[in-house]
């Protein structure tokens, strides 16, 4: 099943780095995946998300208000993959 | 407007169940907890010999004068520099730890349904502690609004949030004393708990960009991260990668300021300008302040320089609190979710609160 992944940031530096994170997981697995940014901050309520940046896999809210790191964020692409 | 919570917090724990994840996070924890420890005593030693180093390499090595202006300037500048940092580093470490307690969510569900003095309060000092990025300042503020908590109170969190910071805080206490943190960390709260109540008195709910008030109200994600003590060291250890790694050359710019007022500025040079007989020393700090933004790291070797220049205690922390707690960046991005005269009313009631502290504190002491 495809990934899908979704940064939601205003586009500051957080945000800018939590997308830049995501790419190198994503890069390191070679899943196939999307990756977008989400600005639009009705679109960022619409995900009942509080806290900026914020990164969600296929629908579900996996952090928000932290920058996890690419590592971390391979993990979950890998538990989320698997399901 | 809808009110009562909508978050229920159902912590997750660590599987116990299983030997292997267990064993090998307590490893981990152990392995951080002793790094940690040892990296505590390395500091102790390294930030108590810090004024002796100082004395001796510009006094001893280089033959400065104690007396001439350079010598004086560097070493101010070779004391103050790694102090600084040094602080800084074991305080957001602390405070990153503080801070892997609280998520926007549990205060957003503290705050959601109670009654507004008591909610300026919990806000204000939730505010202190809530890790907060500011480009979350939209996301949060309609998280909170739309699920009962009172415009007044979101905004003594939006208000003690920049201004309480513990960057701040720490200079302030390794630089003046823990007189002086306290001094600005109380009235900090002040401001933001009475400030915030003010705007909720003034009922300016109309002000809100109406669509806030239309977007409904999220359940939260339910799940919530019990973390263990490892990861809570790692977020610590994150926070000071990510902050001391952002702020470090404001840090050095700021005591090299610093270091040039202490050295070359004449006594009590301030004290005609910035000094408690000029009554208008304090309005005219909080107008340069206000539209001014620092981070806080850079802003306090120049305050600590303008008070050891005879600039009054009253007006140099009306100065500080203006740069850091009022941000134009801050502004613009709320502009996106209040109209401009809930803006100017903002920016206008917190200005006149800074500028009481302002002239009490120019009064008493």
């Amino acid at each position: 099943m495809k990934l899908d992944i979704k940064v939601f940031g205003s586009g500051c530096a957080n945000c800018k780095r939590l997308y830049g994170e995501a790419e190198k997981a994503v890069a390191q697995l070679s899943i196939p995946a999307t990756l977008t940014k989400v600005e639009d901050i009705k679109e960022i309520m619409a995900n009942k998300i509080l806290a900026t940046p914020a990164l969600v896999i296929n629908g579900e809210v996996k952090s928000a208000g932290r920058i996890p790191n690419a590592a971390e964020i391979a993990a979950w692409l890998v538990t989320v993959d698997a399901k | 407007m809808k009110s009562g919570f909508c978050c229920e917090i159902k912590p997750v724990s660590p599987k116990k169940t299983d030997p292997e994840l267990f064993s090998s996070l307590s490893w981990n924890t152990v392995f951080k907890t002793f790094f940690a420890f040892v990296g505590l005593l390395a500091w102790w030693e390294i930030y108590h010999n810090l004024e002796r180093f100082a004395d001796w390499f510009t006094f001893s090595l280089f033959h400065l004068s104690r007396t001439a202006h350079l010598g004086s300037a560097v070493q101010f500048f070779v004391f103050e520099g790694p102090k600084v940092l040094m602080l800084l580093v074991l305080v957001v470490f602390g405070v990153g730890i503080v801070r892997s307690f609280f998520t926007p969510e549990r205060t957003r569900s503290v705050l959601a349904g109670k009654p507004e003095s008591i909610g300026n309060v919990l806000a204000a000092l939730l505010g202190v502690v809530t890790p907060f990025c500011s480009c979350s300042a939209v996301p949060l503020f309609i998280g909170f609004v739309t699920t009962g908590v009172p415009l007044g109170v979101t905004f003594s969190f939006l208000i003690a949030a920049p201004m309480i910071n513990e960057v701040a805080l720490v200079l302030l206490l390794g630089m003046f004393g823990w007189r002086i943190a306290a001094i600005y960390a109380g009235t900090g709260l002040l401001i933001a708990m009475i400030a915030g109540w003010t705007i909720g008195r003034l009922q300016m709910e109309s002000y809100v960009e109406p669509w806030v008030y239309e977007t409904t109200p999220g359940e939260c994600s339910s799940k919530e991260q019990s973390l263990v003590w490892a990861q809570r060291i790692r977020f610590g250890v994150e926070a000071v990668g990510d902050i001391v790694g952002k702020v470090w050359p404001y840090v050095i710019a700021g005591i090299a300021v610093g270091a040039g007022i202490h050295g070359y500025v004449p006594e009590n040079f301030m004290a005609h300008i910035m000094g408690k007989s000029a009554w208008w020393s304090v309005p005219l700090a909080v107008l340069i302040g206000v539209p001014m933004y620092s981070n806080a790291a850079g802003i306090i070797p120049v305050v600590q320089a303008l008070l050891g220049k005879g600039a009054a205690l009253g007006t140099v922390l009306a100065f500080m609190m203006s740069v850091i707690g009022l941000s134009l960046p801050e502004m613009i991005i709320l502009r996106r979710v209040l109209r401009l005269q809930l803006i100017a009313a903002f920016v206008g009631v917190v200005t006149v609160g800074i500028l009481l502290v302002g002239y009490l504190f120019n009064l008493i002491m």
